[in-house]
């Protein structure tokens, strides 16, 4: 060591950390086999196929199985992500998993997930970030890798929405859904675009009784004028922010996947932020809610269908109970 | 801001959100009944009027705004 003057080559840090950020490296989605459609819902609550549609958009959504849990859920996407972004569980040495609907407090779900992965002793925490959960987990990753704190991460949202809902509530029961995303983060690659831009989050607790489960036995509770209220004001000037951040006009983006909470919320904020309708993710229709699951599992989706385009600017936006929200662009991998 | 100035106002809103034609939003009209608006699009019609009139108008307040007429005449009193 020659004192403080030694210089660094560009893009090397010197804490070991990858200073050209980090990357998403594939999506992997899973939903139940069991799926629930508005008439199987309309005989059991008073409510109708056509009011669903046009008040929330959904017209089918899957609910897991009796014995099927988060911890299980989290584990098939989180193996087709792995699967699809070339490295071996070897590779990973972190895993994060957002959700807000586990069976039980402790053990996390993430430190499963990992070992049924086959993924040796790595960093293992759970996120509840509520809906908002899986944006802040990606920012969580890209910014380990940039320190040098993990080489790849896992991150996967994972929900069982359905064990906590109130099933006699119809404002609420229509809604939600269980499923299950995720994706591979690892180091941007050297003189490439930054994959994942500069997250802009943050939260709104004093609106935070808007959206409770206020018990273990209490269903969800949602007051959802205030909760359209807020989103359809209060987001898009996050959404902006975030890609002003990352150097990118909204009426770029390849694709706008925000948070898959009602259509009617997807649609508004969608408007506000310029975006014409058919670069706009709709998996609500077919998904349901899934929380923190929803925008990795809508990503998955799309990538399987062939509607993602590689290498082009995605823009994500979480938004939820807390209320906690969170926005970031990407690049599709 | 004359009614009529906020009848007027408040007929752009409700096209733009709801696609009801201006020149069906009548003062007499019901907004669920007639207009075939909702919950959530009254929320929408709040929002909007708020940036357009200066007047805010909280969701505790809108289920008591049932007709055109009730909107106009909160709009007026409280700008």
């Amino acid at each position: 060591m020659k004192g403080g003057g030694e210089r660094l080559p560009a893009g090397v840090n010197p804490l070991g950390g990858t200073a050209g950020g980090a990357r998403i490296l594939a999506f992997g989605g899973y939903q139940p086999d069991n799926v629930v459609t508005n008439d199987d819902l309309a005989r059991r609550v008073d409510t109708s196929d056509e009011w669903i549609r046009s008040r929330v958009g959904v017209v089918s959504r899957r609910i897991a199985g009796p014995e099927e849990t988060v911890t299980d859920m989290a584990t098939a996407a989180g193996g087709k992500a792995l699967a699809g972004s070339g490295l071996s569980a070897g590779d990973i040495d972190l895993v994060i998993v957002a959700t807000c609907s586990t069976e039980v407090p402790i053990p996390n779900v993430s430190a499963s997930v990992a070992h049924r992965l086959g993924i040796a002793a790595p960093g293992a925490y759970d996120l509840n970030a509520a809906c908002a959960g899986f944006c802040y987990a990606l920012a969580n990753a890209s910014d380990a890798i940039r320190a040098g704190s993990a080489r790849n991460v896992l991150v996967v949202g994972a929900e069982r929405m359905s064990a906590w809902m109130d099933w006699d509530d119809r404002s609420t029961c229509i809604i939600f859904a269980d499923g299950a995303g995720a994706a591979v983060v690892g180091p941007a690659r050297a003189g490439g675009p930054d994959g994942i831009g500069p997250v802009v989050w943050g939260s709104a607790g004093d609106l935070a009784e808007r959206i409770t489960i206020p018990g273990r036995n209490a269903g969800l509770r949602q007051d959802g004028q205030a909760v359209f209220r807020w989103t359809t004001t209060a987001l898009h000037p996050v959404a902006l922010q975030a890609c002003e951040r990352a150097g990118v006009k909204p009426r770029d983006v390849s694709v706008f996947v925000p948070h898959q909470a009602n259509l009617r919320i997807i649609e508004a904020i969608a408007r506000k932020l310029g975006i014409p309708r058919e670069r706009v993710a709709d998996d609500i229709i077919h998904a349901g809610n899934t929380s923190s699951a929803s925008i990795p599992l809508a990503l998955a989706r799309m990538a399987e269908r062939g509607e993602l385009e590689p290498g082009t600017p995605a823009l994500l936006l979480g938004f939820g109970a807390g209320m906690c929200y969170a926005a970031q662009v990407v690049t599709v991998p | 801001m004359t009614d009529q100035e906020i009848l007027a106002g408040l007929a752009e809103i409700i096209d733009e959100i709801a696609g009801v034609p201006a020149d069906e939003v009548t003062p007499e009209k019901n907004f669920v009944e007639d207009l075939d608006i909702d919950s959530l699009s009254m929320v929408e019609i709040a929002v909007a009027a708020q940036d357009k009139f200066g007047v805010e108008i909280p969701d505790e307040q809108l289920k008591d705004l049932k007709t055109v007429q009730d909107v106009v005449n909160y709009v007026s009193k409280n700008s």
